[in-house]
């Protein structure tokens, strides 16, 4: 394989510094893949989609005409991060998880962060995922975010910067699992030699974070993971996380509460669940509390909840940590509580919420990406260089009807990875969403999900909208 | 302990792989027939969807019985819920929403089950060469329930899904007796001639039976046939034994000592059980065989909605730590 003539463009690239120029630490993969055919390196990918499709690793995309199961997409070439690198996201991330989940305790409770105003009440009330049903709730252990997923992206200039927060309900971790498996089975010959840091332990870990948060005083927990059912778009997760943990994948219609507790209807009669990894909104989790249209909830579940029979993990109402605009105020939010400089940077953020950065905004709309704050799956973002005359015109118009709904950021380019594109490697943009559990201690999975969008130039790397996914190699320095 | 959900969907599943399996088999033997018996054959296409039971349904669609029709039916037809790929459509669905309760091994050799029956080049071997499609979805799920039988905890979960098999195997094996004895059996004169060894061997083939049949009895005898389809002890695929085994595994799931069977479901297998052992081959033909069949199907049908409708579906109305009962 030739990889000379790989073009490392005018930004980042991950694995080289210039072309021909492997950056420390991809030297072994980059020997390793030098050694190969462009014809075996197409015949390895084509095994590792074969290997998904048999394996039935899919997942959901709504809407879509041909059934929606599609099978996951990987790019075998790995990205690889550096040990060294890692450590800083590491600790970086860790700090994060650990101030936002002391300001959700906080907004909930003695809401002292607004007294204080070192962030607007008004900003906290009108958050999407605010739920004032929530107010005086005590999680286990303090705990609101036990499961979140991070992401970050690198910029032109090699910097890392945290996009956005998720402390709902994070997907991509088991693709992570699956990544991983596939690319052993499918192209072991790329791992000679090198020591990439592992991520099999994850359903362990997770387990042992879910029961160490169960409701006081019980000795062995019965933990389970709750699925909105097979038509979710993350349904492949929910069952793969189920099963490699050991433990019942249970859907609405499996549960019911009496007396105060939670119980799961089996072949042998009703039996107690302490621990539910719940897979689903908190708006339709309790018909009785959120939305009273629910049909997958269970109605009675916040008031089990709320009296400590049940742990749910992510707690609910969390969803406010992880508000787009509330994001600008972050690194104020780890000063706040751990009297700490943030260690990852957030991209500047624009609130077009407050009159003067709003006016900033609509001056410039054609040079950065609009945000709404209510939205993931990277749905209703308009990147302004991109955008044509009437796209931005419309933009302006919701931006003026609603400011609060939406951010502003300048548009990042986003570093590369070679991907294999037919028989040849050629850049593409990638994000990272590394995942953290917040148990007994913060434990960092080592690398995460690394998303490529497959289109040349494109930074669209959602899997909903064509993008592809990567294994992730966090290597130990030697 | 399993959730009732689990469990519904593991005994459906198995059940579906077993029907699928059986379709293909009875068509295999047919065309294996066709190729002997060349255009005396015609006439052998209808049976096929009379053993079924859906024939209304065929007929709305599809105007003659020729070979193309019946074998578009009973393999491809995704309308039609008992066609063999709709079949394997809903194992899946099944076992995608147990997935975690199944081994990874059983998820594949089911998925990729599935998937080779969705592949065009599939179907295009089916046109070229037919013997070998059908002896492909055969080996699939012979594949499947070994995998099953090698990978999964034999506790509960894997009780329901042998149950499930076991009831489908009966129910076809009984189906296929009943139809095709009663093509050969007006024709006594025929008894004797090359057509009729044909013939019988085709319907004991079509239950995988020759083999040990032969083993066991070694001339062909009409009478003996249907004995060791429906009365053999030994044999896996005779209702006798399918029931026995389902009977072993009805026991494991509802955990009752031997002896003291009190659940609905029990007593329904209870009683078909004992049909069938205090029954002669002789007691069956006085009785008429067809009469004994329709009987032995009602009662099938019986067990089936008795653990159907207290083992799957325990109800709301059931209070918390209290016992379901059958």
């Amino acid at each position: 394989m030739q990889l000379s003539s790989y073009d490392v463009g005018s930004g980042y690239d991950e694995m080289f510094q210039t072309s021909g120029h492997p950056r420390e630490g991809s030297e072994l993969l980059f020997e390793r893949l030098e050694a190969l055919s462009s014809g075996e390196l197409r015949q390895y990918q084509n095994a590792a989609m074969v290997t998904m499709r048999n394996l039935g690793i899919t997942f959901n995309v709504y809407g879509h005409q041909d059934g929606t199961e599609k099978v996951w997409p990987l790019d075998i070439i790995p990205r690889v991060i550096a040990e060294s690198e890692w450590e800083r996201v590491e600790r970086g991330l860790a700090q994060r998880v650990r101030a936002l989940n002391l300001f959700v305790d906080d907004i909930y409770n003695d809401q002292r962060i607004l007294k204080d105003g070192a962030v607007p009440r008004e900003l906290i009330e009108s958050c999407d995922g605010y739920r004032p049903q929530c107010a005086g709730l005590k999680p286990p252990k303090g705990i609101w975010a036990h499961i979140s997923g991070t992401d970050l992206v690198r910029d032109a200039a090699g910097t890392l910067y945290v996009l956005e927060d998720n402390m709902r309900v994070p997907s991509g971790v088991s693709y992570v699992l699956e990544n991983r498996a596939v690319m052993k089975r499918a192209f072991p010959r790329v791992f000679e030699g090198q020591s990439v840091l592992p991520v099999e332990d994850y359903p362990e870990r997770l387990l042992q974070m879910l029961m160490h948060c169960a409701p006081e005083g019980v000795e062995e927990p019965c933990v389970v993971v709750w699925t909105p059912g097979i038509y979710n778009s993350a349904y492949f997760e929910h069952s793969a996380l189920a099963r490699q943990m050991g433990v019942k994948l249970v859907q609405a219609s499996d549960l019911v509460t009496h007396d105060g507790l939670v119980h799961m209807r089996t072949t042998r009669g009703f039996k107690r669940v302490d621990v539910i990894y719940r897979r689903i909104d908190d708006d339709f989790m309790d018909p009785e509390a959120f939305r009273p249209d629910s049909l997958l909830g269970v109605p009675g579940i916040m008031d089990v909840y709320r009296a400590g029979g049940v742990t749910l993990a992510n707690a609910p109402g969390g969803g406010v940590g992880d508000d787009k605009a509330l994001y600008a105020y972050v690194p104020r939010v780890i000063e706040y509580y751990l009297a700490e400089d943030p260690i990852l940077q957030n991209v500047p953020t624009y609130l077009c919420a407050d009159d003067k950065q709003r006016a900033h905004v609509l001056d410039h709309l054609d040079q950065l990406v609009i945000k709404p704050t209510n939205a993931s799956g990277g749905k209703g973002i308009v990147l302004g260089p991109r955008a044509s005359e009437a796209e931005l015109e419309a933009c302006r118009a919701q931006i003026e009807a609603d400011p609060r709904n939406f951010v502003a950021q300048p548009m990042l380019q986003l570093s590369t990875v070679p991907t294999l594109i037919d028989d040849d490697l050629e850049g593409r943009h990638v994000d990272l969403r590394p995942f953290v559990l917040y148990g007994e201690q913060i434990y960092v999975l080592p690398g995460g999900l690394t998303r490529v969008a497959l289109e040349r130039g494109s930074m669209m790397v959602n899997s909903s909208q064509g993008g592809g996914s990567k294994d992730t190699w966090v290597l130990r320095d030697t | 302990m399993m959730l009732s959900r689990v469990a519904e969907s593991m005994f459906w599943m198995s059940r579906y792989i077993e029907r699928a399996e059986n379709i293909a088999r009875f068509i295999d033997v047919n065309l294996q027939l066709s190729l002997d018996l060349g255009d005396a054959m015609r006439e052998q296409w209808g049976p096929l969807v009379a053993v079924t039971g859906d024939e209304e349904r065929y007929h709305e669609r599809y105007q003659d019985t020729a070979r193309r029709s019946v074998m578009e039916f009973l393999t491809y037809d995704a309308t039609y819920p008992n066609s063999i790929v709709s079949c394997l459509a809903i194992a899946r669905e099944n076992a995608r929403t147990i997935r975690d309760n199944i081994s990874t091994a059983m998820w594949e050799a089911l998925n990729t089950f599935h998937l080779m029956l969705r592949d065009e080049q599939t179907r295009r071997l089916g046109e070229q060469s037919p013997l070998e499609l059908y002896a492909n979805i055969r080996r699939a799920s012979q594949l499947f329930v070994g995998v099953t039988d090698g990978t999964l905890s034999h506790d509960e979960a894997w009780h329901f899904a042998r149950l499930g098999r076991m009831i489908e195997r009966a129910d076809k094996t009984t189906r296929i007796l009943d139809v095709r004895y009663f093509l050969l059996l007006p024709k006594v004169e025929d008894v004797g001639t090359p057509l009729d060894i044909v013939q019988w061997s085709a319907l004991l083939r079509s239950a995988s039976a020759l083999d040990m049949y032969r083993a066991r009895h070694g001339r062909l005898s009409p009478t003996r046939v249907a004995e060791f389809l429906l009365l053999d002890p030994d044999f896996p695929r005779s209702v006798m034994h399918c029931m026995g085994t389902a009977a072993k595994s009805l026991d494991a799931i509802v955990g009752a000592p031997h002896g003291r069977r009190t659940t609905p479901a029990e007593k329904r297998m209870g009683r078909l059980r004992s049909e069938l052992e205090y029954t002669s081959i002789e007691d069956i033909f006085d009785e008429g065989l067809h009469e004994f069949i329709d009987r032995i199907q009602t009662r099938l049908n019986e067990v089936g909605e008795a653990i159907a409708g207290s083992l799957l579906d325990p109800g709301a109305s059931l209070a918390p730590g209290q016992r379901i009962t059958l």
